[in-house]
């Protein structure tokens, strides 16, 4: 006999009753560990694609919402390719790539995929010639630019978003979709009914990026059958024009096209995760609220209940430290089994729910673990306390002759 | 040994001051076998749970070798029950989610024996009162005299000097009632002293002695029936 056999005896005999307060901690941690779980890949995916995008300024659909551009920006809406040339050919100062791009769905071997459709900068140099002015004739003084790239490799599109040159049989795969299909540089790829050339696989950025096909876009507008038109325009602008009100000139440019930053997106993002953390705090203000009175009520049950058998205790030569002692080990055991509990289901959930709740790929974090067993065990133990001490000093005379 | 000197209890009941015990004078020595009568509410109960440590008295004193129980405090005396006193109930009070073994080694536990030395010594009392094929089993799979049986062993397990039986025969069957006062006697024959309360006139008949209480005063005493056939 031991204390702790003591405890356990009487937690598996009565164990139907606890189970409320159990699942009331259990869930309170289940939903605490998922939020934090997605909120911090969620995060970490902004950083990742702030870091990847390259591009500072987005041209959209007026009618598409930011999140719409996460999603991989086939939404349904468009707007016209000739918005590109008018941007190539204008006198703005600042602009210094641009990368049109039109996404729609394909599904292949049973899974689904974007594909993205890209200009390279051959057709620019093109239509800049045609206007014989633009962006590419133009000294640019603001860092990388369509004119400046002098790599020849493809795998540069993954981090600077341009590519010097793409056939129409061409295509580029995402990582992912590269592991998924088997593909490797040189395969063939049968998609909607044509083949194509993989010229490259891109490596892996820890973005939508990585499950895109990227072939030309004009190529997937004939796919798409939509006519001449895009999702979208991703530019880099040079900072200081940034700052000099490029984007109120782009506005003005394109009036029926929303132009954005990638701070303005950023901030979008960074509202959805504080709103997340915020969920999160909630959560655990409630849990505080409703886990812990359900474990005092539970525990001041328990007590009222085991009354005579806590005389009983008493009069065999049990002190009141001791009575104090079984009640707040049960409590942490309880503590401990929902932190574990909660950890697991949490992580199990925001691993299952992540990806298609914040678009993220989540991964088990153990650190959490530390979090959940923690709130729970405090939370447990705070609530118990009372009924515990009332317990302890329970009269022992009095218990005898109530029961 | 036990005495009690000029013991009061005054509970509150509804604003109302209730005498449980008026001035009790007993002394009860070593080796002593006390059968306490009385009608209900005569403070028959107080007056036991009193010379167990578990109720301070509103006046007087109450001794155990010579030491003032109620001048310790509660640890202390929890203490010394776990050494010196074992308690007999008459609705036996086993831990219901306890098997029988393990019920006995509770206050083995609180005297803190280890593990094996626990099992061994509550084996061989479950042995001494006939509950060797039940010692896994738990309250509810026992009946009524095998609860009561395995609450004596209980009682036994830290050796003690006092026993304090509540109406150990209350709820009990005559043969069982019968089985319970002899194994009382026989440990009483070891040297421990006995106090019991009972309504029962032949389990109290069985004692050395006879203590009447009435209105919380003990009102007479007279020598059981062992003591007259001795003498």
């Amino acid at each position: 006999m031991t204390l702790r056999t003591l405890v356990m005896r009487e937690i598996f005999e009565r164990k139907s009753q606890l189970l409320t307060s159990f699942v009331a901690i259990l869930l309170g941690i289940t939903v605490i560990v998922s939020i934090k779980n997605i909120t911090y890949y969620s995060e970490k995916a902004v950083a990742l694609e702030m870091d990847s995008l390259g591009a500072n300024v987005l041209v959209l659909p007026k009618s598409s919402t930011l999140q719409d551009y996460y999603a991989a920006d086939m939404q349904g809406d468009t707007i016209p390719e000739e918005y590109v040339t008018r941007l190539a050919m204008s006198d703005l100062a600042g602009l210094d790539n641009l990368s049109p791009k039109l996404s729609m769905p394909v599904a292949m071997q049973g899974k689904t995929f974007t594909l993205t459709g890209i200009l390279p900068k051959s057709e620019f140099q093109a239509k800049a010639a045609w206007g014989g002015a633009g962006i590419f004739s133009r000294p640019i003084g603001c860092g990388a630019s369509v004119g400046m790239m002098g790599s020849e490799d493809k795998k540069t599109l993954a981090r600077k978003r341009v590519i010097d040159t793409l056939e129409d049989n061409e295509v580029l795969v995402g990582a992912d979709v590269g592991a998924k299909l088997g593909l490797k540089e040189a395969d063939q790829l049968a998609l909607l009914g044509r083949s194509f050339n993989v010229t490259a696989v891109l490596p892996q950025t820890g973005t939508v990026d990585d499950s895109r096909i990227f072939a030309h876009l004009h190529v997937v507008q004939d796919l798409a059958q939509k006519g001449p038109v895009i999702n979208a325009i991703e530019v880099i602008g040079c900072c200081q024009e940034i700052s000099k009100g490029l984007v109120d000139k782009i506005n003005r440019l394109l009036p029926d096209a929303k132009v954005v930053t990638i701070t303005q997106i950023a901030d979008a993002q960074i509202k959805i995760n504080r709103m997340m953390s915020n969920l999160s705090l909630m959560f655990l203000v409630i849990i505080i609220f409703v886990g812990g009175a359900s474990i005092a009520n539970y525990m001041y049950a328990n007590v009222f209940e085991r009354r005579r058998e806590i005389g009983t205790l008493m009069a065999l030569g049990a002190n009141s430290g001791l009575v104090l002692r079984i009640f707040l080990l049960k409590a942490l055991i309880l503590g401990v089994a929902g932190g574990i509990g909660g950890y697991l289901i949490g992580t199990i959930l925001a691993v299952v729910l992540g990806p298609k709740l914040a678009g993220v790929i989540v991964l088990p974090m153990p650190i959490l673990s530390l979090l959940a067993v923690g709130v729970s065990v405090a939370l447990a133990l705070v609530a118990s306390y009372f009924p515990a001490r009332r317990a302890a000093r329970l009269d022992p005379c009095a218990t005898f002759q109530e029961v | 040994m036990l005495r009690m000197e000029n013991v009061s209890k005054i509970y509150r009941h509804r604003g109302q001051p209730v005498t449980a015990l008026n001035g009790a004078n007993a002394e009860i020595p070593e080796g002593d076998f006390v059968a306490i009568v009385g009608p209900s509410g005569s403070g028959k109960s107080t007056l036991l749970l009193m010379l167990g440590g578990m109720l301070s008295p509103s006046g007087g004193r109450v001794l155990l070798d010579d030491q003032s129980i109620y001048e310790l405090d509660a640890n202390a005396r929890a203490q010394l029950r776990k050494q010196k006193v074992g308690f007999v109930f008459q609705t036996f009070n086993l831990v219901p989610y306890l098997s029988a073994m393990e019920n006995v080694q509770v206050p083995l536990y609180l005297v803190g024996q280890d593990g094996p030395s626990q099992e061994a010594r509550a084996e061989e009392l479950l042995r001494r009162v006939g509950l060797s094929d039940r010692m896994h089993h738990k309250p509810c799979e026992l009946s009524v005299g095998q609860q009561q049986r395995v609450a004596l062993a209980r009682m036994l397990a830290n050796d003690p000097a006092v026993v304090l039986a509540d109406e150990p025969t209350g709820n009990l069957d005559p043969e069982t009632s019968q089985q319970v006062i002899e194994f009382l006697e026989e440990v009483n024959a070891e040297g421990r002293t006995i106090v019991m309360v009972t309504h029962d006139p032949q389990a109290a008949a069985r004692a050395k002695r006879i203590l009447r209480l009435d209105r919380g005063a003990i009102v007479s005493e007279k020598p059981g029936r062992k003591t007259h056939a001795a003498a």
